[in-house]
């Protein structure tokens, strides 16, 4: 009986929080037709929020990566004294709000920011333009390689990395050859998380994109847009597309989640 | 080493001292005059009081989501283990539409809550729903299942055999998943920008505050909230750390 | 569909120019119109007619709308803009006093004004809390929306509309004022911009929308179940539209800016509900826009005109508004 009423509550919750809402998108998305749909999809500027949307992924995700990988090493390999302070500055994007990160950016590079005038004088613009939406992507999405391959590394011990170096073995072979097969997983895992966060950012990029249509508007702004200029067709559709590829890394997550296990 | 502290201090060093540094040019007073408007009092209190409720409600719903998760086996878990980690994945601005194609305005369940503070809690549920559940889920996976066998029969009630048994060892978890969540639901934007209305004093979080005051050109106004964010968020990194540090503690001296 | 062909090489170039950085237009002319948030639908039309003339052929557009004060803000600090059309001349000022607008904007044809607008109630259909004049919208448990003067250009006109319409009626500047304190007293949302706070309107919440005329007007156009009332005493909107001192392509932006002036321009406004500046096309919509006899402009001695508005009423630290703000909010009320 208690067993019974504990599902009865899990159950419930998730259906009220969480599967109840997801539903209703699906069918608001799909109430007046396809054709609606189709339309709202197929506007060269949702094109591009989609496309823009990809290109920042495809810039941020390479980005951290790299640097995810080698953040951790440092922090678990080399005991260097501050190794704390990086981790917890590594960490620090998870626990910000991204309001606060695209302030930042907007301290640093509007034309009274920081390097505004700088960057103004050389033509180049980087708030209100891609270069910002790039880098307040990286910042939001920075943590999620290094946090999964930190605990693997740890967990991996160095005493197969001493054995290759014995053997002769350079630094890079040694991590080519030994490290990176045993962390794999762990990177594949934290690419996927990173990949889920840059396509959903909305909050960093919303204040220092200028929300230009078919120039800065991502896929979530344009979500915005669309529900803001009365078309909920449109809205939900976006939506509803995102939710399909969210369901795609959530099965890549699923898939890989166990084979990091053993 | 020379690559992991130049970009982290370029990426995210630089920014954080140009926004200290913003908010504090005016000196320690004015920012103190500026925290302390009620419009921003009201915005961080508003946001603190959901957060506290938001990680309370996970710190039961999750433990208990986990715990069916774990224990319990019938047709759904497996559907249900899959979901949890949606919100995750998904973008928060989709997250908001999809609760306010719900419990909005035009709501099939005839319930509209958008525009209250009840549409807050339940978008930063939405959001932070994966955090407790998959810190506790691990440790109850790994739980040895004697020790409450054995406690079972020497006659401890359900209840006894969780409270002396199953939760000092959850706790941590709880804690640290509590934590995240907290962390979040302190920052959320997306989820809450379309059904919250965004009304000063009433339904204006913190986040929303700062983006407000970023739109108006009040930047005083949002960098001294956004550094009160800021601090917030480091002072929860210490509590996770400490957990984890307690933690491995632990695991070290058995 | 010329419109789709035109536009075709952009989005390449764009995508191209985004990731280079420096942005450079390759085909053609690329002018940034940045503009306030409602005319979205009407300016696609107008930027759409003036590409089939031989001027605007071969010239492509990118657009950013937003609330209007957050728009001159983000163009202050570094967005790039060819043409601003605002929602109020108060926010052309931010522009010109960081230098990026000629002050002797407003000395252009019809004074810089690209359209009209006036200050309505939007009201749910059949009017069920019989709202017709300022005084309806407080009466105990009428709940009004308007956006947040900070950042919208709509709510300024609200604010200074209900003011005014006050001192029409024989009030003085402290019971004007007081009028409007115990106005925003039930005020139950005030969102970032008007088209925000449309949809809040729309969405439910309130009994009553203070908007303007056009924006009442696109509701109703997108099908929704609203009607709106102007009052006897209302404010004349000025729509302003002006070129950036810093823009490169100022003879391609002020042929434009031209274009918005022209016959065909303004006979589009006038079919998207805003009031056309050009008196023989305002006549032809007559119907369509009643005249009220108590209209007034921001320029009429109540009001002084826009940088007095600006002092008295929405200065960040010291304007009414704040006053007013503190008053009503505060956690009495939450």
């Amino acid at each position: 009986m208690r067993r019974f009423g504990l599902r009865a509550i899990a159950v419930f919750y998730l259906l009220t929080v969480l599967l109840g809402p997801l539903s209703m998108v699906f069918y608001r998305a799909f109430k007046s037709g396809l054709h609606p749909l189709w339309t709202s999809l197929s506007d060269p500027n949702t094109i591009h929020a989609f496309k823009l949307t990809l290109e920042i992924t495809a810039i941020a995700v390479p980005v951290n990566t790299v640097f995810g990988i080698i953040c951790a090493l440092a922090i678990v390999r080399r005991r260097f004294p501050g190794a704390g302070i990086v981790n917890a500055i590594v960490d620090l994007p998870l626990a910000l709000s991204p309001v606060v990160v695209g302030l930042m950016l907007f301290l640093l590079y509007g034309r009274t920011g920081w390097f505004g005038s700088f960057f103004q004088d050389h033509g180049i613009q980087i708030l209100f333009a891609t270069p910002a939406m790039v880098i307040a992507t990286i910042f939001v999405s920075l943590p999620f390689v290094a946090r999964e391959v930190v605990p693997t590394l740890r967990e991996l011990g160095d005493e197969q990395e001493q054995a290759a170096h014995t053997l002769g073995a350079s630094g890079w072979q040694t991590f080519w050859r030994v490290t990176l097969p045993s962390i794999r997983w762990a990177v594949v895992y934290g690419v996927v998380l990173t990949t889920a966060r840059c396509l959903g950012e909305y909050g960093a990029v919303a204040v220092v994109s200028g929300h230009i249509e078919g120039k800065t508007e991502t896929a979530t702004l344009r979500v915005q847009d669309y529900y803001e200029n009365f078309n909920q067709t449109g809205s939900y559709g976006i939506a509803i597309v995102l939710a399909a590829i969210s369901v795609i890394v959530l099965l890549a997550m699923t898939i890989i989640r166990p084979k990091e296990a053993t | 080493m020379g690559f992991v502290t130049t970009f982290l201090s370029i990426v995210v060093l630089l920014p954080i001292a140009a926004l200290v540094w913003t908010s504090g040019k005016h000196g320690w007073h004015e920012f103190w005059t500026v925290v302390s408007a009620p419009e921003a009092v009201a915005a961080l209190k508003l946001t603190l009081g959901a957060a506290v409720i938001v990680s309370a409600l996970n710190a039961v719903l999750g433990t208990i989501t986990a715990w069916v998760l774990v224990r319990d086996d019938f047709a759904g878990t497996r559907l249900m283990n899959a979901v949890i980690d949606l919100p995750f994945a998904l973008p928060t601005v989709v997250g908001g539409l999809t609760l306010l194609a719900l419990y909005g305005p035009s709501s099939p369940l005839g319930v509209n809550i958008a525009f209250t503070r009840t549409a807050i809690v339940l978008a930063l549920l939405f959001e932070t729903l994966p955090f407790v559940v998959r810190t506790v889920q691990p440790v109850l996976h790994e739980l040895d299942r004697e020790s409450e066998e054995a406690a079972r029969s020497l006659g401890a009630g359900e209840v006894r055999v969780f409270r002396s048994i199953v939760l000092p060892n959850i706790l941590p978890g709880i804690l640290s998943g509590v934590a995240l969540a907290f962390a979040r639901a302190v920052g959320e934007i997306g989820s809450i920008v379309l059904i919250s209305g965004n009304l000063p004093f009433k339904t204006e979080v913190a986040a929303v505050f700062v983006f407000n005051h970023i739109q108006s050109g009040d930047q005083n106004g949002a960098s001294a909230v956004a550094v009160v964010m800021l601090l917030i968020s480091f002072l929860l990194l210490l509590v996770i750390g400490g957990v984890r540090y307690l933690t491995t503690r632990h695991e070290r001296r058995a | 569909m010329p419109m789709n062909k035109a536009r075709k090489p952009t989005l390449l170039a764009a995508g191209v120019a985004a990731l280079a950085t420096t942005a450079v237009a390759t085909a053609g002319t690329n002018l940034s119109l940045v503009a306030y948030s409602t005319p979205k639908t009407v300016m696609g039309k107008i930027i759409r007619a003036w590409q089939q003339t031989p001027d605007g052929k071969d010239v492509t557009f990118s657009q950013s709308y937003g609330a209007s004060t957050d728009q001159a803000r983000a163009v202050g600090q570094g967005l790039k803009a060819d043409v601003v059309f605002l929602s109020t001349g108060d926010d052309v000022n931010l522009l010109v006093d960081d230098g990026l607008v000629d002050s002797k904007w407003n000395r252009q044809s019809y004074s810089g004004i690209a359209a009209d607008t006036v200050v309505v109630f939007a009201v749910r259909n059949g009017n069920p809390k019989h709202i017709k004049s300022w005084a309806d919208l407080v009466e105990p448990g009428v709940q009004v929306i308007t956006p947040n003067p900070f950042s919208s250009g709509s709510a300024k006109w609200n604010i200074l509309a209900a003011y005014g319409a006050e001192r029409r009626l024989g009030k003085t500047d402290k019971q004007a004022t007081a009028y409007v304190q115990k106005l925003f007293g039930h005020v139950v949302s005030q969102d970032t911009s008007g088209r925000n706070a449309t949809n809040t309107f729309l969405a439910g919440k309130g009994d009553v929308l203070i908007t303007y005329e056009s924006e009442a007007f696109a509701s109703r156009q997108a099908g929704q179940n609203i009607q709106y009332v102007i009052p006897r005493q209302s404010m004349l909107i000025e729509l302003p539209i002006a070129v950036l001192t810093s823009s490169a392509n100022k003879d391609v932006a002020n042929t434009f800016i031209r274009f918005v002036k022209s016959d065909t321009a303004q006979n589009l406004f006038g079919q998207y509900g805003f009031r056309p500046v050009n008196k023989k096309i305002l006549a032809k919509y007559a119907e369509k826009f009643p005249s009220r006899p108590g209209i007034f402009k921001v320029d009429d001695k109540i009001i002084g005109g826009w940088r007095n508005a600006d002092k008295v009423w929405f200065d960040p630290n010291k304007g009414r508004m704040v006053k007013i703000e503190q008053a009503v909010g505060g956690p009495s009320s939450g």
